[in-house]
């Protein structure tokens, strides 16, 4: 069996395995492992696959190759450049600004860590308003053919809307630069959960409805039992797009209304002419909102039921 | 003969972008409680239309059917439907898909363990007491199918509704399960409809074969009465005279008078 397992391993290919959910996956490999449980009668040659490397590294290999070259390509412009800070010069100042992530020398001098902490929260508090909001209003959208059409034309006009353009009409109303950010935030997290809830909900297979109607479920019942947990995949999507969106809009925005922020602090740090930290804040926010992403990837995975088996 | 199912110049007209469609046209059946009859015709004749019609998923545009003298005004638990797809929610479990239908009927009057006990005989009913905790994805087509005859079964209904029950199975797998949905109808002296494209299938399991012309407007072209005793055996019905008689009667049905019509 161990035999047969390792054999089985080399044809699941990275692609494929993304995009699978676990039980397809273990599907996937049942089918590997029943066709080379028929091959390795025939031909015993049990050592073929150990001559290949394994799979995850030649893929770490690649990736550790791509960060490389990055690294490389950034040190011949900054060389070339001039203005740029060499790779070197930014680790060194990268280790001095994380050796102490949450100094605190009052509300324009804090450590790093404060000011990603204090972006996540603008982000946690505007994209939870956004979903309060857009998840029970796409349910409504998605289930409702009348209210779907009567808002057709508002989320059409305003999806492709910058958020910034908000700002000022947030300014306007909140007459303060943090509650103005967060409204951009819930502005542009809105949209995509109402879609993609909506979308999933008029996407519920039609059986399952069917199965709600026959057995004459109650509405709430047909809510929690099959209207729900079929939107669920499609919700966590949204949920995706809007924190990925939320997050590339709040450094913008904190740009522009200024307070404890990665945005604010980037924004600072050219007025300092401190170009390193620049490049730091760019890497940290490219590492926060990629585990943001995974996390959710992770909680989708959790979530997604193969419906075809 | 009592009627129990009776369906009376039924007849269903679909209103398409391309003008109306008219799928089904004068049908009359009826049904007495404890028979099997059996839908069969060409694809696309429209037996799945007059299952849907009686499971009430939809309406019929012309004529009358009353399920023990109550007329069906949509659909119910009162008819257990076993869909072509099974159907069960993939969220689920084995033992909570069937728990889903059986709290619906019973889970005003009975307490939980009582409906607990309806779930578990329901599933010996169909041999799946060992995959109770399974999730659908984890479980065969076979038992899948099981699962959903279990669900039908748990509500108690007047009739049961099966929509090619055992079309997407493989040949070995579907003879087990016609053998084993007849025990259970034995047993539980269920009445049942079902949508076959199965000749065999429908001479084995069925008391009354109703077969359909072509469509559109199809209607019942012939109905076959199955003289065979039950319990029946696959094998030693292969040569019974009747059994043949049935059969041979059913592929004239449908390769010689509805041949030219069918795609």
């Amino acid at each position: 069996m161990n035999v047969v397992n390792l054999k089985a391993e080399p044809l699941r290919g990275p692609p494929a395995e993304a995009s699978m959910s676990a039980p397809a996956k273990t599907v996937a490999l049942q089918r590997a492992s029943a066709a080379d449980l028929q091959a390795s009668s025939e031909i015993d040659k049990p050592d073929y696959v150990r001559t290949r490397a394994p799979e995850w590294l030649v893929r770490a290999l690649a990736m550790t190759l791509g960060i490389a070259s990055f690294i490389a390509l950034w040190a011949v412009i900054a060389r070339v450049g001039g203005e740029l800070p060499k790779p070197s010069v930014t680790w060194d100042a990268a280790l001095k600004l994380f050796a102490d992530p949450f100094y605190n020398n009052g509300p324009n001098d804090q450590g790093i860590g404060w000011n990603v902490l204090n972006s996540l929260g603008r982000v946690a508090i505007g994209f939870g308003a956004a979903a309060l909001v857009g998840i029970p209003l796409g349910f409504m959208i998605g289930r409702f053919r009348f209210l779907s059409d009567m808002a057709a034309p508002i989320i059409g006009l305003l999806k492709p809307v910058s958020p910034l353009a908000w700002l000022p009409i947030g300014l306007l109303v909140f007459k303060s630069a943090d509650p103005a950010a967060i409204y951009v935030i819930f502005i542009c997290s809105v949209w995509p959960l109402m879609i993609n809830t909506a979308v999933g909900v008029r996407q519920v297979p039609h059986d399952y409805l069917n199965v709600a109607r026959v057995l004459k479920l109650s509405e709430w019942k047909v809510f929690t039992r099959v209207l729900f947990p079929a939107v669920l995949p499609h919700v966590i999507t949204g949920v995706r797009l809007s924190i990925g969106v939320a997050w590339l809009v709040i450094v913008a925005a904190e740009m522009l209304t200024g307070g404890v922020g990665i945005g604010f602090w980037v924004w600072d740090e050219w007025n300092n002419l401190n170009v390193q930290h620049i490049i730091i804040a760019i890497f940290v926010v490219g590492i926060v909102g990629l585990a943001l992403e995974q996390a959710l990837i992770l909680l989708a995975n959790r979530f997604s039921y193969d419906s075809k088996s | 003969m009592r009627k129990y199912l009776q369906i009376d110049n039924l007849g269903m007209r679909f209103e398409t972008k391309k003008g109306s469609f008219v799928a089904l046209r004068d049908i009359n059946l009826h049904i007495a409680e404890g028979e099997f009859v059996s839908l069969i015709g060409h694809s696309g004749c429209g037996k799945s239309t007059l299952l849907n019609l009686i499971a009430g998923l939809l309406r019929p545009t012309r004529g009358a059917m009353l399920l023990a003298n109550r007329e069906i005004a949509g659909p119910g638990p009162d008819r257990g439907v076993v869909f072509q797809n099974h159907s069960l929610l993939p969220w689920l479990n084995t033992f909570e898909n069937v728990h889903l239908a059986v709290e619906r009927v019973f889970g005003e009057r009975e307490s939980r363990a009582q409906l607990k006990a309806r779930v578990h005989r329901a599933l010996e009913l169909v041999d799946l007491t060992h995959a109770e905790t399974k999730y659908p994805h984890e479980i065969s087509g076979g038992m899948k199918q099981r699962v959903g005859i279990a669900r039908a079964l748990s509500m108690e209904p007047k009739v049961l509704l099966l929509d090619e029950p055992f079309g997407a199975l493989d040949a070995l797998t579907r003879a087990h399960l016609q053998d084993e949905l007849m025990q259970i109808v034995v047993r539980t002296k269920s009445t049942v409809v079902m949508v076959t494209h199965d000749v065999d299938e429908a001479v084995l399991l069925s008391d009354r074969i109703v077969m359909l012309t072509n469509g559109p407007a199809a209607t019942i072209g012939d109905v076959i009465a199955v003289d065979l005793p039950r319990p029946r055996d696959r094998l030693t019905l292969a040569t019974h005279p009747a059994y043949l008689r049935c059969r041979t009667q059913m592929l004239q049905f449908l390769y010689r008078k509805q041949m030219h019509q069918a795609a």
